[in-house]
């Protein structure tokens, strides 16, 4: 495999006259934080083993809108939207997958009353369905026989009851997914939800990733799988402070499957 | 003379029905100060109807906790079926009959003898409910807004569950030509050895007075409900009913910023700009601060909380210390519209401002902050009730109306302005990444 991605920009097909597959909405995380970057580029190395036609709109992005939206200010959230929206109309986008559960959300269920209708997926939905198509073939690699956990974004789970995508990918790797006890449904947030991420927590007596990292380390898991990159901040951060001789690696679930694949 | 009891009945009846339903004017009336919510009720009708028969009659969510969602359900079918019993009070008192329905033989026998082993049942539940309450003491039971009030109600509603069983069997054991009937009395009959050695007339003066005082106590936990978190077994009905349909995830977008915004963004003309200043002076207030800020749905929501707790036993923040309990935020609403309420009556039907409102005098932004919008309280909720959406319209109101969000979140706020990213980096610098070695 090559070490250099292909990543064309929507201005790049418009050029070309040409339409991509999907549009591929990497969110701010996953362009500008270093840890995410990774998930970025394995999600890139995954669709580009297997020819999927994809564009990112590059230096048109911008913020979903989300965080601002859960602190409170509505107004910037709509401005946000709409100038997004207004330059996912113009290049006539009709599918967009993101590896973020937040911008999934927001341009899934918050965008269509602004005008912007599209089909949304989350990453682990649009690999699942690659895999259904036959396209996507996933074999486990090193992962094979490992135990791994999932945490639940609660943006992709609760707030969009997608609890099987992700874990359906994590058995064709075949590895042993044991699951945590508060999980699915009744999984626990891994404390960055609602703005969270970008302030310190109110006084408590524990930080809620901590709490979640605890559940982790109970389940005896090699690995915990995510699909989120906030969710996958939080936790890493808990794995280092619980420090634990054994140590816990926090991974994306395109990340298993780009190892797994050796790409 | 004669016709003494039965003009007396009526006029409990009347009284007691009358007191509740101008409550219930009142209930209607305070959720009414609410502002509208767009529910179509056009569309999805059939799914609103299925999620109220499964989620409040079927009480799907009670039993994700199974033993306590056990005991609940037991309760909750016995009130029910006991009250077809009630029928028969009714008409027994109104017309001076006695057991109007046992014409019916064995069928009543069938009715009365289900209604009686219910009413053990019933006991039985409500007792281990107490003792969960007063003995092992639950943990979500005990949190600082449970001291007071929300502590007695609870224990009230179970004495009240209590007594009234407890009237139910020992007016059936007392009456004497019931048990010789011998059809239906199948707990009674066991407990009428106890009063055998009592005279016919001393078993029929207890009868009669455990027959006045069971109506007397059902009537008055009627008109308790008003009163008590115990009115979620009316609400819980219109409470699912209404519930939102869309993902748990879906924020509504605000319509009067997308008014505003499409006016920020569409011209630019000091004319329209003194029509966009002239419209942001209508009165316009974005989130909420007070009780008539916030709509009906979760007006009804909070008379509806019955504070069991579930939401704050999952809420993240709170499991780590912090103030925020989602059941708390229910609670203050609740009270807080019950302050406006009566404020309403004392001044002739129309609010006098009192200088309070619910942030701040009832709900703390440290509460607010320590949300992290994960939706388990939402998800747990039995009865389909939505503390976030209060939660995040009170932010709302602290950013757009008095910008006094947390300083870090101001810093969020402004990178996202400035550069498009809730960090400061540049938006030239997104596709970094492709060429970065990592």
């Amino acid at each position: 495999m090559s070490n250099t991605l292909k990543v064309n920009t929507m201005a790049d097909y418009i050029a070309a006259g040409k339409s991509p597959e999907i549009l591929f909405w990497i969110g701010c995380a996953g362009s500008f934080d270093d840890r995410a970057k990774k998930i970025t580029k394995a999600f890139v190395k995954i669709l580009n083993s297997i020819n999927v036609d994809f564009a990112v709109l590059g230096k048109e992005e911008s913020c979903s809108g989300d965080p601002a939206k859960r602190a409170g200010n509505e107004f910037l959230f709509q401005m946000q939207a709409v100038s997004n929206i207004e330059i996912l109309n113009s290049y006539d986008i009709k599918t967009i997958v993101t590896t973020c559960p937040h911008c999934f959300n927001t341009l899934k269920n918050e965008y269509p009353s602004l005008g912007g209708n599209y089909k949304v997926y989350h990453h682990t939905q649009f690999l699942k369905s690659l895999l259904n198509e036959g396209r996507l073939k996933i074999k486990g690699g090193s992962y094979k026989g490992k135990k791994i956990t999932y945490h639940d974004p609660c943006y992709l789970g609760r707030a969009n009851n997608e609890y099987e995508a992700p874990r359906d990918l994590i058995h064709k790797l075949e590895a042993e997914l044991i699951e945590m006890k508060r999980c699915k449904k009744d999984g626990l947030c891994c404390g960055a939800g609602g703005a969270q991420m970008f302030k310190d927590a109110e006084k408590g007596n524990k930080e809620i990733n901590i709490e979640r990292t605890e559940d982790v380390k109970e389940t005896k898991a090699e690995i915990v799988a995510t699909g989120c990159p906030f969710c996958n901040t939080m936790l890493t951060d808990g794995a280092k402070t619980i420090e634990e001789e054994r140590k816990i690696s926090v991974m994306d679930i395109s990340e298993l499957i780009a190892n797994a694949q050796e790409l | 003379m004669s016709y003494l009891p039965n003009i007396t009945f009526f006029l409990i009846l009347f009284l007691s029905l009358g007191y509740f339903i101008s409550n219930f004017i009142k209930l209607r009336r305070n959720i009414n100060l609410g502002i509208d919510l767009d529910i179509d009720l056009s569309v999805n009708r059939k799914q609103r109807w299925a999620n109220m028969a499964k989620i409040a009659l079927g009480q799907s969510k009670m039993v994700r906790r199974p033993i306590v969602g056990a005991l609940h359900v037991i309760v909750y079918v016995g009130f029910i079926i006991i009250n077809i019993e009630l029928l028969e009070i009714v008409i027994d008192g109104l017309i001076g009959t006695h057991r109007v329905f046992s014409g019916m033989g064995v069928f009543y026998g069938f009715l009365i003898a289900s209604f009686e082993i219910l009413a053990v049942l019933v006991l039985i539940a409500v007792s281990v409910f107490w003792i969960r309450r007063n003995i092992i003491k639950v943990k979500r039971f005990f949190e600082n807004s449970m001291k007071g009030w929300p502590k007695l109600d609870a224990d009230l509603i179970l004495y009240f569950e209590i007594i009234l069983m407890s009237l139910f069997l020992l007016m059936n054991t007392t009456d004497v030509a019931f048990q010789n009937m011998n059809n239906g009395n199948i707990v009674s009959g066991y407990i009428y050895p106890l009063f055998e050695n009592y005279s016919v007339e001393a078993l029929h003066m207890m009868e009669r007075t455990f027959w006045w005082m069971h109506i007397i106590g059902v009537l008055l936990f009627l008109n308790y409900l008003y009163f008590s978190k115990h009115l979620h077994i009316l609400l819980a009905f219109p409470n699912t009913f209404y519930a939102s349909l869309e993902n748990k995830g879906m924020m509504g977008n605000l319509k009067s910023v997308t008014k505003e915004v499409n006016l920020m963004l569409n011209d630019s003309s000091t004319d329209q700009e003194e029509n966009f200043e002239e419209n942001s002076n209508e009165m316009m207030k974005f989130g909420a601060s007070d009780v008539s800020d916030l709509n009906w749905l979760q007006l009804l929501n909070a008379y509806s909380c019955t504070e069991c707790g579930r939401c704050t036993s999952v809420c993240p923040a709170n499991i780590t210390g912090k103030k925020l309990s989602p059941r708390k935020i229910m609670m203050n609403t609740r009270d807080r519209l019950e302050e406006v309420s009566r404020n309403i009556d004392k001044n002739k039907g129309s609010f006098v401002n009192d200088g309070k409102k619910l942030i701040d005098d009832y709900i703390s932004r440290e509460e607010l902050w320590a949300c992290t919008s994960c939706n388990a309280c939402v998800e747990e909720c039995p009865i389909s009730i939505d503390p976030l959406s209060i939660i995040l319209d009170m932010r709302r109101y602290l950013v757009m109306e008095e910008a006094s969000a947390p300083a870090e979140l101001n810093n969020m706020m402004s990178n996202i302005e400035n550069n498009g990213a809730p960090w400061p980096y540049n938006q030239m610098d997104r596709l970094n990444w492709k060429d970065e070695s990592l």
